[in-house]
């Protein structure tokens, strides 16, 4: 695949390349971007470009501007409700506790009290259907400017569902699909009562590890309730007092608290940046652990396939060939990418053309592709076995529940193709097509998208607080249900609507979700992009993917 | 070059009387200083025009730095990352290591289990109502699955809040009787996840030696001063907030933001032990602390209604600050919750890690979790019978020989430990798994170690063999296991 499109990759980049130098102030990325060079051979073989456009400074400008006008009303509404003209709708510490330390510093609910409060209907919103391509969401009303919410019993039918992570749509209710889930619960029922090493330790979970294991072509693998913990609780396992830990800065939050509860040491290296990566790799060899200047028992680099919030694809052949120069060790963590990328399925791995042996910690989650639960860390056959007997999972958590381990048992074969049809293959090319189509649709239209033209996962930047309510109210007016993310998830200026793709989404649906995004976009202004993006058959192009593949 | 600067004083002095002399001549400045300079003997000239040349040559040198000869050259960075070896990521694990095999347990992991292919009578899973394999919560997780699929595909925040979780939610705030619940999708993430939503760096925490292990990665999480205290101890807890409000009351403007929490456990999972609530209550207002309870062995268990410690002692629930229990033992789902006041638990919905960045509790095993709730409101004589059941399995299981039974009777989950310490830890752990392979599988009765991680629990429990009573054991599987217990006891033991 990655010789089918290098040519057009090239004239692609070259063609950004003079707009850029012309045109754009160079930002943080776009100078990483260069340095790291995709002329140094190993990137070439990168699929598809990544794109971070900085919007103009007007925009910048008004985006703090928003959020300091918002700021200067919440300080307004502190006094009036502190002089009592403004009913506290907060809920209150309870007369016997009044002389308690409160538990709650003023400052630190400033922002949930004043900003987050006037929009939150943007959030937590109740669905009560599958959370498949479409879904009918709960609808609910609030009198008190949403203190409370009531539900109204009624619901919004079949709205476009651009927020779920159901990248291969096996969240699905058909029954003959589901005929083994429910065979195992009726066998099983749902809980274990028990930890792997006590007595949990079912036959299924063992299938499925064997399962986890051939799919991902590696030696061995475990798998854990949650996916958040398997992060958490098994990096402490893994590294400890005297090692380092070399973090991309948007890794997610349970690879940070996995971190910090190893007691490693820390550094975070700026976004997919390989320059900031090896001279913090160099810096740490050379100089060994602080203060004692011992050298580090080992380092480990911690990143994730997909970034969920940039939907930016790792370096990964970049990353294992410093890897390998450092004798550090790598954790990849492909929540979002398992399923999502490569031609069959396998995650960035496959997608690079990356030796899956190269990454020494292969960790992933059945959330999202395989529409379930829980996680799992795969590897050599060492790796494993040492999880196996220190795990924090392992030992104090309850094993997988039997019916969510044979949802992933059924995905997975169905990815591999060994439920005897085309199902899973299929699924996946049509999401790398539904990809490729939505996100040349948005740039096209003008819209600044961030990340990797393979990622399934497409933010739409919108900068100021004001348009990212207005745009997530205004799409569920149009029955489309959007996530949309702010501060704190993000940098301040870079609010954002993210969408997530899924196999299970049909053209007929995407159009309509372009169309309504051409609206609004136009509507609320949100096509921020300069760039000129003819658009380029080679996005469109669905014959090079199959060629490749 | 100190040397050479004292050496050369005389002759600065010369040069500078020559010129301070010359200055007073006023016009005669010039002449006189080209006479000096040809009366002066030569190699005082030489001389001086090297000591100006050197000075020159100082002013313009680049200033001497200690560090600089430390700083690595490239050539030496080479070598050093050549050099460097680092450990292998994981140690080797001895293919014989105890905990790497595991037993394998086909079908169900109900009353009647199969480990390695041998029937037993689950005496090891906290499976305390029996409700695992109870057909009315299969069929609600059926139609549920039927409805919803499995995955939820998504955190709570972004379309991951199913009207399965609000109604689950309502329920459990209902069951216990407080203002608000909240769930989390994984027992071991709940309370790991509460605590560290409320206690910062720089607060502080009392919390029981035994405190189970997700209490103590949550303590680690929060990064705030955790102060020990004794199992139970009361006193020893006392005298901690004791020397804390001394501590205030030299810094009581710190004090004034210091929040301060004791963190016990309702049942001890390591001890079998209850915790003195209504002690730890009059300590809370005397010293103005807040508690949080984590109830997993005592939801579902203890009280009339199964609310936990609370109903067991009759304590008010609004004193205790923050409840917390998972659902996988006495519900036999999987996940977990926290109830207590809105002003409390609401705070969790944007500041619970495990609750804001993790996908939510898949939808049929909340179904199963309300049902399992259903079953308990509507037969509270079911915690009578587990009750009854406890005190059977405890009163028949003293008196084995070489084994102290530990925890209280009307605990569910007891620990059987050796009365005599072999010597060693790793002997008396081969002990008590001898006993355990004596009975399990081969005859008939399911039982396991309660198994830890030695070198990361904070103060390690003694080896022993976890005894769990549910209410699907009959008075024959009580006696065929506790008989069994006894004969391997005496077998092992001797």
């Amino acid at each position: 695949m990655a010789r089918t499109t290098a040519n057009g990759n090239l004239k692609l980049y070259l063609n950004q390349n003079g707009l850029k130098c012309e045109d754009i102030k160079r930002n943080g990325y776009h100078n990483r971007r260069q340095k790291n060079g995709p002329g140094t051979g190993v990137a070439s073989r990168q699929p598809r470009q990544e794109s971070f456009e900085q919007a103009p400074m007007y925009v910048a400008v008004m985006t703090y501007l928003g959020f300091g006008i918002v700021t200067l009303f919440g300080y307004l509404r502190d006094f009036l409700r502190a002089v009592g003209l403004e009913k506290c709708h907060l809920a209150q510490e309870r007369e016997e506790q009044k002389d308690f330390v409160p538990l709650y510093q003023d400052f630190e609910n400033f922002y949930t009290r004043n900003l987050y409060m006037r929009v939150r209907d943007n959030w937590n919103r109740p669905i009560c259907s599958l959370p498949g391509p479409v879904f009918d969401l709960m609808e609910r009303v609030s009198d008190d400017y949403n203190w409370t919410f009531r539900l109204t019993g009624g619901t919004i039918h079949n709205a476009i569902n651009m927020g779920s992570y159901n990248y291969l749509g096996f969240a699905e209710n058909n029954a003959d699909f589901l005929k083994t889930v429910a065979d195992k619960t009726r066998q099983y029922g749902v809980g274990v009562g028990s930890t792997r090493q006590e007595i949990g330790n079912l036959g299924i979970h063992e299938e499925l590890e064997q399962l986890v294991a051939n799919f991902l072509r590696v030696e061995s693998s475990m798998t854990f309730g949650m996916g958040f913990a398997t992060n958490s609780m098994n990096i402490p396992a893994l590294v400890g007092k005297g090692c380092l830990i070399l973090s991309d800065e948007l890794n997610h939050t349970s690879l940070i608290l996995g971190a910090r509860l190893s007691g490693a040491l820390i550094r975070v290296f700026k976004h997919n940046n390989m320059h900031s990566l090896e001279k913090m790799l160099r810096e740490a060899i050379s100089s060994g652990q602080p203060r004692t200047h011992r050298p580090w028992k080992k380092i480990l680099i911690m990143v994730e396939g997909i970034y969920s919030m940039e939907g930016s694809l790792v370096r990964l052949p970049e990353i294992v060939a410093l890897k390998k120069k450092y004798k550090a060790y790598l954790y990849l963590d492909e929540a979002h990418s398992i399923g999502a990328v490569g031609p069959t399925g396998r995650g960035v791995t496959e997608l690079f053309n990356v030796n899956p042996s190269d990454v020494d910690v292969m960790m992933g989650t059945f959330t999202k592709s395989f529409g379930a639960a829980g996680g799992y860390i795969a590897g050599k056959k060492e790796l494993v076995d040492y999880l196996r007997s220190h795990s924090h999972s392992a030992v104090y958590a309850t094993a997988m529940s039997p019916p969510v381990t044979e949802q992933i048992i059924r995905a997975m074969k169905c990815i591999m193709g060994k439920d005897g049809s085309t199902e899973g293959i299929r699924r996946i090319h049509k999401l790398a097509e539904n990809t490729r189509y939505f996100r040349a649709r948005l740039k096209e239209m003008g819209f600044i998208i961030y990340g990797n033209d393979d990622s399934p996962v497409v933010p739409i930047l919108l900068y100021m607080p004001g348009k990212v309510v207005a745009f997530a109210r205004e799409m569920l007016e149009r029955k489309i249900g959007v996530v949309v993310v702010g501060f704190p998830a993000t940098p301040i200026t870079e609010a954002r609507a993210r969408f997530c793709l899924s196999a299970a989404h049909t053209k007929a649906m995407l159009n309509q979700v372009l169309h309504h995004m051409n609206e609004v976009g136009d509507h609320l202004c949100l096509k921020f992009s300069r760039l000129k993006y003819s658009s380029c058959p080679n996005l469109h192009d669905e014959k090079d993917f199959e060629l490749g593949s | 070059m100190f040397m050479l600067l004292t050496h050369s004083q005389p002759c600065f002095f010369s040069f500078y009387t020559n010129n301070i002399n010359m200055a007073s001549g006023q016009q005669w400045v010039l002449v006189e200083m080209v006479q000096a300079f040809y009366e002066a003997p030569a190699y005082h000239l030489i001389l001086e025009g090297i000591l100006i040349l050197w000075i020159i040559r100082l002013l313009f040198s680049k200033t001497y730095k200690l560090h600089e000869t430390y700083r690595l050259t490239e050539k030496e960075k080479e070598d050093l990352i050549e050099e460097w070896q680092p450990e292998p990521l994981v140690p080797p694990v001895s293919k014989d290591h105890p905990s790497l095999s595991y037993d394998v347990v086909t079908g169900p992991p109900s009353h009647n289990i199969i480990i390695n292919g041998k029937e037993c009578i689950n005496f090891a899973s906290f499976n305390f109502l029996g409700l695992l394999d109870n057909e009315r919560v299969k069929q609600k997780a059926l139609a549920s699955l039927k409805k919803y699929g499995v995955g939820t595909c998504g955190p709570r925040g972004f379309y991951g809040t199913f009207d399965v979780h609000l109604e689950l939610e309502s329920r459990l705030a209902n069951f216990m009787k407080t203002e608000e619940a909240i769930i989390y999708s994984y027992g071991f993430a709940t309370i790991a996840s509460a605590i560290p939503a409320y206690s910062k760096r720089g607060d502080i925490i009392f919390v029981d030696e035994a405190a189970c292990f997700s209490i103590q990665k949550g303590l680690q999480a929060s990064r705030s001063f955790i102060k020990y205290f004794k199992h139970n101890d009361m006193e020893d807890l006392e005298r901690l907030l004791k020397e804390q409000e001394l501590e205030d009351h030299k810094n009581p403007r710190k004090a004034r933001v210091t929040r301060k929490f004791i963190v016990v456990e309702g049942l001890y999972i390591n001890t079998a032990d209850i915790c003195p609530l209504p002690e730890l209550l009059k300590l809370k207002y005397k010293y103005k602390v807040r508690i949080f309870l984590e109830e997993s062995m005592s939801f579902g268990v203890l009280g009339e209604h199964g609310r936990g410690v609370t109903e067991h002692f009759g304590v008010n629930i609004d004193d205790i600050d923050l409840i917390s229990a998972n659902m996988e033992n006495a519900v036999a789902s999987i996940g977990g919750f926290c109830c207590g006041r809105s002003f409390v638990i609401d705070h969790q919905r944007l500041s619970g890690q495990g609750y804001c960045f993790s996908a939510s509790l898949p939808p049929m095993l909340a179904a199963a979790a309300i049902e399992a709730l259903n079953i308990m409101e509507e037969d509270p004589d079911i915690f009578t019978v587990l009750r009854e059941k406890c005190k059977h399995v405890y009163t028949a299981l003293q008196g084995t020989p070489g084994l102290k039974l530990v925890g209280v009777q009307f605990a569910p989950a007891l620990h059987l430990q050796l009365e005599r310490s072999s010597g060693s830890r790793d002997s008396d752990m081969q002990l008590l798994r001898t006993i355990v392979e004596y009975v399990s599988p081969t005859r008939g009765v399911a039982l396991t170690l309660a198994r830890y991680l030695e070198k990361e629990e904070r103060f390690l429990p003694s080896p022993s063999i976890r005894v769990v009573v549910t209410i699907e054991q009959t008075d024959q599987d009580i006696q065929k296991a506790v008989s069994c217990i006894q004969e391997a006891a005496s077998a092992v033991l001797k």
